[in-house]
């Protein structure tokens, strides 16, 4: 989707503004979430939670600046949690489970998910180093990890990564992870991208999936 | 713990007003319900509007997530013990020094050098520092030439298993957006100034290869082991947000 998160070349942010001897967690709580995002992961088996990045995503622009990160994450695991009726509202409140609520039961994980990592299959590649590339004018509606600001761009393969299920999501969240392609790691030039603004032996490396490019 | 840290002192009430519902609009579920609210209706969620890119954090935020472990723990779905682990892992045994020893080993030995920029995870595998966001390493050198800067646009991904978690300078509104058009104003506003001669390439981890920085080696390091090393090796060199300066003792640095 074209959210606030896909910010590379965006103006008005001000400088990178840095702390000297910044603890990993700030507050206990962040420490927490954290981990209960970790730990509540199994949780989401067979329930068809919406994709991690989907949601984060999905938190309107000016909410999303916002917020800090962890509280995106609070956001995202709540959203979730309770999306699938694993908890309630008004234990969300209190802070007490209700009594009378149903057992919460661990499900099997999806079949037909490929998981998010590099992939033992044999597939095509329709693309090797050196070919020139145009990344597609693609718009979904969910999640994607084609970021903006390459659309319509063309760069040069420099590295086939191998095999991975695309991680894209529908409009609705659901991430299936099934369709297993080559990534590449590509290369476009800071003029290409971002005209006279870059240096002109600059480049951005960009990791993109097959189906995001096509041959120039 | 942490609790004092940098947001206490701004203060929680600069402004009158509570945004009662700040999150009424996000997320859908798969099924096309709303359900973003469940955190909402908080009439002490006040906003907290800082200067810099520090964003908000409502001031009941940690009763609500002390609230959500409760219901969670109570339920039997999380055990607190796991939750403490994950915390002491990242807080205390996780971190840039594991990604400091890989950079000291490919400095001191050229054909662990040759295979971790051939292969990075295989390499940094050897090591014992693969794991979750660092399945899949992508370890790109600095020279004389060419210097890697590494970021994330789209969100916050990052090398775990070698650097830990992500400094809030790396998560931030500005790195992310900036550093992919003008990563030379960036690396100055960190005291790096790249010669105009020098390369500068940025990679942006958009898929599930993380990247990692072998840093260039510092002049005047030749007597110094292994372990000296990677005492020089620092987080943000491995980011490409500076180079690693040569120890006071060793004369100037680059």
């Amino acid at each position: 989707m074209n959210g606030i998160h896909d910010m590379g070349g965006m103006d008005g942010f001000g400088p990178v503004a840095r702390e000297e001897g910044e603890p990993v967690f700030h507050h206990r709580w962040e420490g927490r979430v954290y981990a209960l995002t970790r730990a509540v992961k199994r949780w989401g088996f067979g329930r068809g939670w919406p994709g991690f990045r989907f949601v984060l995503e999905s938190i309107p622009p000016a909410d999303y600046l916002r917020m800090s990160y962890y509280e995106r994450w609070l956001h995202m695991m709540v959203s979730r949690l309770a999306g699938s009726g694993l908890v309630s509202d008004r234990e969300l409140e209190t802070g007490r489970a209700d009594p009378d609520a149903p057992e919460p039961e661990l499900l099997p994980p999806d079949a037909g998910s490929l998981g998010f990592g590099l992939l033992n299959v044999e597939v095509p590649a329709r693309f090797r180093p050196n070919d020139r590339v145009r990344a597609r004018n693609l718009h979904a509606f969910g999640h994607t990890r084609q970021p903006r600001y390459v659309r319509g761009r063309v760069g040069t393969v420099v590295e086939d990564y191998g095999v991975y299920a695309l991680q894209d999501s529908d409009g609705a969240g659901a991430q299936p992870c099934d369709r297993p392609q080559h990534v590449y790691s590509v290369r476009f030039e800071g003029r290409e991208l971002w005209g006279e603004r870059a240096a002109a032996r600059d480049a951005v490396y960009v990791d993109l999936w097959e189906e995001y490019l096509e041959a120039v | 713990m942490k609790d004092d840290g940098h947001d206490r002192g701004h203060g929680h009430d600069h402004h009158g007003h509570a945004h009662a519902d700040h999150h009424a609009h996000a997320g859908h579920d798969a099924h096309g319900h709303a359900h973003a609210g469940h955190d909402h209706a908080d009439p002490h969620a006040a906003h907290d509007h800082h200067p810099h890119d520090h964003q908000h954090v409502p001031a009941d935020i940690a009763l609500r997530v002390k609230a959500l472990e409760s219901v969670l723990v109570e339920k039997g779905m999380v055990d607190p013990a796991e939750l403490d682990d994950i915390v002491d892992t990242f807080e205390n045994r996780i971190g840039p020094r594991n990604g400091a020893r890989v950079v000291a080993r490919a400095w001191v030995d050229p054909e662990y050098r040759g295979r971790l920029l051939a292969d990075g995870s295989a390499a940094i595998g050897e090591l014992g520092y693969l794991g979750g966001q660092g399945e899949h390493m992508k370890v790109v050198a600095n020279t004389a030439k060419v210097h890697n800067v590494i970021v994330c646009t789209l969100c916050s991904c990052y090398p775990w298993p070698t650097l830990g978690l992500p400094p809030s300078w790396y998560k931030s509104a500005a790195y992310r957006a900036r550093t992919v058009i003008e990563p030379r104003e960036v690396l100055r506003e960190f005291g790096l100034d790249v010669p105009e001669e020098v390369e500068v390439r940025v990679w942006d981890s958009t898929a599930e290869i993380r990247y990692l920085v072998l840093p260039e080696r510092p002049a005047g390091t030749e007597g110094l082991t292994e372990g000296e090393l990677a005492e020089l090796v620092t987080r943000d060199a491995m980011i490409g947000v500076a180079r690693v300066a040569a120890p006071e003792t060793a004369g100037a640095g680059p």
